[in-house]
């Protein structure tokens, strides 16, 4: 399995959308001829996964935001990312594009 | 949900049905192709009678609000619609994934720049051939596969994700290697490899289209190979040949249970083949709401569930599998559209629909009665 750096800046490929699905209630992953349904933690993964935010940044958000061992969130936000990039729907770019520095 | 306000006893004691995902958008039965397989009915619409505009932004509003999430944008050629931008851009507003069927023969760069820029979600490019001898004599235009690789390239190089769709028959089926080599050198994500379906267009040329036996399970060895291949490169999307099946198809998951399809005129069917079913009641949508139709239009609620089902379907562990198999085939077939779908090796047609397929592969008939409007009357 590709493990993505830290400092890597995952986003959705295009052809690929994130939305919630209100007729349903639920959160859908739109992709060719595809309707995913992410589970809860994947969905807070997925909301971060914007273009702007590093994998650590993710990593940090969630642990704070919902007071979680870093460590298994470090290996869950990986494994998740990991596995999205080899079904082609993410990419990574080394970091963030702009304000690199911030 | 409650949204009974008169007493209607057929609809009302009836659950709603749960919300459709996908919508077929067939925008106009213009094309510039004459394939002999086109999914659209042998009676086609003209430009005089395609919804406006207007009403095809209604539309996929009230979609969007049923529950629909992907608007399949087809045809005919969907890009002979000039308007076709400000429907991907209201696409978009309203939430819903856009995906472009096109055959790509008319599109020039500056036109999928601006499709592209409109907020096209994924670009579905239909191949007749790999090469460009089989995809000029399928589609009876010459120069067609050139002008198709192009697209792709375009498609491509504007960052778009590429789905190669290839239609396979007796003329072409050998072809499936060199389909999937092609969707790998133009950088496409996805392939869909369709064997023909025999309804209207491709029903009146079964004796041209129809592989033989042996062709159609080395073709089956052949995809899965290449699946189990190219996993993570390539998705390989098939259509199973159902003539020569033991269980039927389970066309489109059920009737009126994922998915519905407008046509250009407006007319809001269950499967694009459902015109083929005289005594169906289709509703418009000049005249309705998609809700409504969805819910209480009778052609959607003809073979909705498992009710309207014969004994020998009914009683079956597979009848929420197959669902029946498909409604146009059991019409096309049995001569009844409520009938089991005689692709079933249960149905007593099977044997008959075998024998069809056998013989109509072994046909001299190599030439295509080409898709093309009947009559020659308004343009």
């Amino acid at each position: 399995m590709t493990v993505i750096p830290a400092t890597a800046v995952p986003r959705l490929v295009r052809g690929v959308r994130l939305r919630h699905d209100e007729a349903r209630g639920q959160w859908v992953l739109l992709a060719p001829e595809r309707v995913l349904n992410p589970d809860p933690v994947a969905v807070e993964i997925l909301k971060k996964v914007d273009g702007t935010r590093s994998v650590e940044v993710i990593i940090d958000e969630l642990v704070s935001a919902f007071t979680v061992d870093r460590e298994r969130v470090a290996s869950d936000v990986d494994a998740f990312l990991a596995g999205l990039k080899e079904k082609g729907l993410i990419e990574t770019m080394p970091s963030p594009i702009g304000d690199a520095a911030s | 949900m409650n949204v009974i306000a008169e007493p209607r006893p057929a609809v009302s004691t009836r659950p709603a049905p749960p919300a459709p995902y996908g919508m077929l958008a067939e925008l106009t039965h213009r094309c510039p192709l004459q394939c002999p397989y086109c999914s659209n009915p042998v009676e086609l619409d003209r430009r005089n009678v395609e919804l406006d505009t207007e009403t095809w932004l209604r539309v996929f509003s009230e979609a969007a609000r049923l529950g629909v999430l992907q608007v399949h944008l087809s045809g005919g050629e969907p890009t002979a619609r000039r308007d076709l931008e400000a429907m991907i851009r209201h696409c978009v507003e309203v939430g819903l994934y856009t995906n472009l069927i096109t055959a790509g023969v008319g599109l020039t760069p500056e036109r999928l720049a601006a499709i592209s820029e409109a907020g096209i979600d994924h670009v579905q490019l239909s191949f007749q051939g790999a090469d460009a001898a089989m995809t000029d004599h399928v589609s009876n235009f010459k120069g067609a596969h050139e002008r198709k690789l192009a697209v792709a390239r375009e498609v491509r190089r504007l960052g778009l994700p590429l789905t190669v769709n290839s239609v396979v028959h007796r003329a072409n089926i050998e072809q499936i290697p060199a389909f999937i080599e092609l969707a790998l050198e133009l950088g496409a994500k996805r392939i869909e490899i369709a064997h023909a379906q025999y309804y209207g267009w491709a029903l009146r040329n079964r004796q041209a289209l129809m592989p033989t036996r042996e062709q159609v399970f080395r073709a089956l060895d052949v995809v899965e190979e290449a699946r189990v291949r190219l996993k993570g490169r390539l998705t390989i999307d098939a259509v199973v040949p159902d003539y020569y099946a033991r269980y039927p198809k389970p066309c489109m998951n059920g009737w009126g249970r994922q998915s519905l399809n407008v046509t250009p005129s407006g007319k809001v069917l269950p499967c694009h083949a459902a015109e083929t079913i005289p005594s169906l009641e289709f509703w418009n949508v000049r005249e309705h709401s998609l809700q409504e139709i969805w819910v209480e239009s009778p052609a959607f609620n003809a073979f909705r569930g498992t009710d309207w089902m014969p004994e020998l379907c009914r009683s079956c562990e597979r009848k929420e599998i197959d669902w029946g198999g498909c409604r146009c085939q059991a019409m096309a077939i049995a001569g009844d559209a409520a009938e089991t779908d005689p692709a079933c090796h249960k149905s007593p047609l099977h044997a008959h629909l075998l024998a069809l397929a056998e013989e109509d592969s072994h046909s001299r008939v190599n030439g295509y009665d080409y898709r093309r409007y009947l009559t020659e009357r308004d343009q």
